[in-house]
């Protein structure tokens, strides 16, 4: 038990550290973009071709990763992206589902629909053995490496000068801008870095999730799920979702293998009917 | 029952503020209340509490003896309390015609007719046109909402709520952001209404205030500071006092 | 204003608000043109079932997209529910008159489409492309499970459908499924026509436009939005249940994201909020579907994210927007060049 419980919870971390990007890019534009799943499968196949093709290190792909992601996302961003922002929830949610059809076309065309695995460096493959359970390396490097990636994001936006901008832009855009506070430029910057964490992610995840050009549509219902449970007012409380629902579905799958998976499907149902704006969110409403 | 709406220890917070303390109204039938504050005394939250658009952290709605306070906003508006918006709340993309046409099938109860076009029952056509000659807006009764002058949409909007037939009605700023010269035709329509309908009105413009209430409630800070007739109200020191002051007490 | 009796008045009023249902020449030629197709395209008749139960699937989405304003991204839960039903209803001889068998299905859809409609009430629009989403891929994963009941991954087989109102059998050409899948689009169309230009269609309108404002004027939000998300589930189903009969198939495709999405677009594609959109959609998605499968079989997924993209760049009412002047210039035209033939002359017209 201690074994699902562990692993609940390094794909609870994958999960966060995947949709991070997602929940503040939703916090601060209002923007619903359901191709952020592409952005992690870019990093994810990114590290894939590195490691596997081009005998890259692991622990170098994985930076490679975040920064190829985030270049692709800077870059769709202030092409495309932009003039999408005052358009209607509608239209977003189109636009970007077009762009995932692209996606997935795209790289089904060159690299193949098979699903693609990372050859993981040694010191990562196996298990510790602790208390009897089984721990495997890998998930307990995720853990360790999201935990910072969370702890970095945390004191970012606590600690730091933009941090409180970006706070500020998701609190009130409009007041923010009024403060001074460039909210276009805090968003690209943060667009970038959400999608680089996904890419990391993606990176990351290659292992235990899978990766193969249907991702962005297979996932793209989880990262939603983190963030309308967790709500996007903080950073904390997506984690929280991220961390609950990977137990549920890990556990779930587990215990009860006919139906495991409409565990995170019903939890996230009754979530979001006993509290519509998220387990989380505060009561005010935008 | 001399009521026609009361309000009982009405109480809404906010993290941490608290938008209306312990306000208790009682307003008789077919009176004139004015309701009136500096801003941010909470006089459109109270509007917002008694049409059921908040939910009040405490207390209780009482529309002619029956308390409303669970009722969602459309069942009070069947009840007979209809508000207007301080801010023209209206349909763009419908016709004064239209819009008059909506409210009044619903009450005559074919709004949820889904056989029948519209205007084929005589009874409905003849409301519709009865308040909107009424209201003037006959002339323009087929152009989309959005393309209507302000004044216009203004006249409008109360045209919408006394379509609804009410017995208590809340006017949030009838007059706001009118033009001067549309003022006269707006103001005419309120002081017309019908002697039954019970009016609580809020109001920045003094002159429609003492000109049309009956009775007066002073709001400050979310709670009732004074109570009473326009000539008490007018000649008490401590309302000109909360009006201009404020900056000298604070 | 001229001077005019009262009576008069109203009586021009009433006409004026009644005159709104009346049937445009649009409509009129839209229509012949789609009868003629059963005589003058009769080697077309199996694609041209497909576009009419795409058409009503994606005409039920508009009921709640462009008339409620409901964003939803599960649509084809309740396409899937009412095929699996239908299969289910042949296979087992428990209806086998397709006629009978279709309205149960859609009967049933519209009270599954009741029963979730809570689901879409609550919460911003975030959180109904969530539950939606999340209630076709439980339904889907539940398909998937339950191959006992559904076939599975495979698809039920063995479904074999009766004539169509005991006289009618399917045949290989697709001449009876077709004229079978036309006639239930119209009846359901005609329906829907009605139904916009009701009082319960106009509060739909207002709904959308300012929910705020229509419960203020004693509009009992909830209840219209129930009705109609449950009237479109309804439809949604039938047309589920057409496909299964007219192709004696159904399988996991039906509740496939995939799907969804599909008649998101034929709809957007054809515009939102006037009905015929779904319908004319369908035809433009199908024809592109045709052609792009014709290019590039496998990845024209590809170009179908392509014209969605441009769709919103190019900004979906400057599109209906050209598309008005488009078909307003086209009317004119063809309006002059029926004078001419007839060696009309029309005086200028005033105004």
């Amino acid at each position: 038990m201690l074994t699902v419980l562990f692993d609940g919870i390094a794909y609870g971390m994958l999960l966060f550290v995947l949709s991070a990007g997602l929940a503040v890019t939703l916090g601060v534009m209002n923007f619903v973009n359901l191709a952020h799943g592409a952005f992690a499968m870019a990093g994810g196949y990114v590290a894939v071709i590195l490691v596997n093709r081009h005998g890259v290190p692991f622990f170098a792909a994985l930076p490679i990763a975040f920064v190829s992601a985030a270049i692709l996302g800077s870059v769709l961003e202030r092409t495309l992206y932009v003039r999408v922002y005052r358009k209607s929830h509608l239209d977003q949610v189109l636009f970007t589902i077009g762009l995932v059809f692209m996606a997935v076309a795209a790289v089904d065309y060159t690299l193949g629909s098979a699903q693609v695995f990372v050859e993981l460096p040694a010191v990562l493959k196996g298990q510790f053995d602790v208390l009897g359970a089984g721990i495997g390396k890998y998930r307990l490097a995720i853990v360790v490496l999201c935990g910072l990636i969370t702890m970095a994001l945390q004191f970012g936006l606590a600690r730091t000068r933009f941090g409180s901008r970006l706070r500020a832009s998701v609190d009130d855009p409009t007041v923010a801008r009024g403060l001074g506070i460039n909210v276009g430029g805090v968003f690209a910057i943060t667009f970038a870095v959400g999608s680089g964490l996904a890419g990391l992610g993606g990176a990351l995840g290659a292992e235990i999730i899978g990766l193969d050009p249907v991702f962005p549509l297979k996932y793209m219902i989880y990262f939603l799920i983190v963030v309308t449970v967790g709500g996007t007012s903080s950073m904390t409380a997506p984690f929280l979702a991220a961390l609950i629902l990977g137990i549920a579905d890990v556990a779930g799958k587990y215990y009860v293998p006919t139906f495991g998976a409409f565990a995170i499907y019903t939890i996230t149902i009754a979530i979001l009917i006993w509290r519509p704006q998220g387990l989380f969110a505060r009561a005010a409403a935008r | 029952m001399p009521y026609a709406l009361e309000t009982i220890g009405l109480e809404r917070h906010f993290e941490g503020i608290v938008a209306a303390n312990n306000v208790s109204l009682a307003v008789k039938r077919g009176s004139r209340r004015a309701l009136i504050g500096p801003n941010g005394a909470g006089k459109t939250t109270i509007i917002n509490l008694i049409s059921g658009m908040l939910r009040p952290s405490a207390g209780t709605v009482v529309l002619d003896g029956r308390d409303i306070t669970k009722e969602p906003p459309d069942e009070r508006v069947r009840l007979g309390l209809v508000r207007t918006f301080q801010i023209n709340q209206l349909f763009a993309g419908l016709t004064p015609l239209e819009t008059i046409g909506l409210a009044v099938s619903e009450r005559l109860g074919a709004g949820a007719d889904w056989w029948r076009l519209v205007g084929r029952k005589p009874r409905v056509v003849d409301e519709i046109v009865d308040v909107l000659e009424r209201f003037g807006l006959t002339d323009v009764m087929y152009e989309r909402t959005s393309d209507l002058a302000y004044g216009k949409q203004r006249l409008l909007e109360i045209a919408l709520a006394i379509a609804c037939r009410p017995r208590v009605l809340l006017l949030d700023e009838p007059a706001a952001g009118v033009p001067e010269t549309e003022r006269r035709e707006l103001l005419d329509m309120i002081a017309n209404l019908p002697e039954d309908v019970t009016v609580l009105l809020i109001e920045h413009d003094m002159d429609l205030v003492f000109s049309f209430a009956d009775s007066i409630t002073v709001l400050v800070n979310g709670t009732v500071f004074v109570e009473g007739s326009p000539d008490e109200v007018a000649r008490d020191p401590r309302v000109k006092a909360v009006y201009l002051g404020e900056a000298l007490d604070a | 204003m001229t001077t005019r009796q009262p009576g008069e008045h109203k009586q021009e009023i009433a006409d004026h608000l009644a005159s709104r249902a009346d049937w445009r020449p649009f409509e009129i030629a839209f229509w012949l043109a789609v009868l003629a197709t059963i005589f003058l395209l009769p080697d077309r008749h199996l694609l041209l079932s497909q576009v009419a139960i795409l058409g009503l699937f994606a005409l039920s989405l508009d009921l709640i997209l462009g008339f409620a304003g409901i964003i939803s991204l599960g649509h084809a839960a309740f396409f899937g529910f009412g095929a699996y039903l239908a299969g289910l209803m042949a296979k087992h001889g428990i209806v086998t008159e397709p006629v009978l068998a279709l309205l149960l299905a859609g009967v049933a859809s519209a009270l599954l489409g009741w029963a979730t409609s809570f689901l879409v009430l609550r919460g911003s629009d975030l959180t109904r492309i969530m539950v939606t989403l999340g209630f076709a891929l439980v339904l889907r994963e539940l398909a998937n499970r339950m191959v006992w009941l559904t076939g599975g991954a495979d698809g039920m087989q063995g479904i074999d459908v009766g004539p169509v109102l005991g006289w009618f059998e399917f045949d290989i050409a697709g001449h009876v499924a077709y004229v079978y899948s036309l006639a239930v689009t119209l009846v359901l169309f005609l329906i829907a026509r009605r139904l916009i230009y009701s009082p319960f269609g106009l509060s739909l309108r207002s709904l959308k436009d300012n929910p705020r404002r229509a419960s203020a004027i004693g509009i009992p939000t909830r209840r219209r939005l129930v009705a109609i998300y449950a009237l479109a589930a309804g439809y949604a189903g039938v047309a589920g249940a057409l496909l299964t009969q007219t192709t004696q198939f159904a399988s996991l495709a039906g509740l496939d994201f995939e799907r969804s999405a599909d008649v998101l677009l034929a709809l957007i594609i054809g515009g939102t909020g006037y009905l015929y959109g779904g319908l004319i959609g369908a035809v433009i998605f199908k024809v592109m579907q045709d052609w792009l499968a014709d290019l590039t079989p496998q990845y024209w997924g590809f170009w179908i994210g392509l014209v969605l993209v441009l769709i919103v760049l190019v900004g979906r009412d400057r599109m209906a927007d050209t598309a008005s002047h488009v078909g307003a210039s086209v009317v004119e035209l063809a309006r002059r060049a029926v004078d001419s033939a007839v060696g009309r002359d029309r005086p200028a017209e005033g105004g």
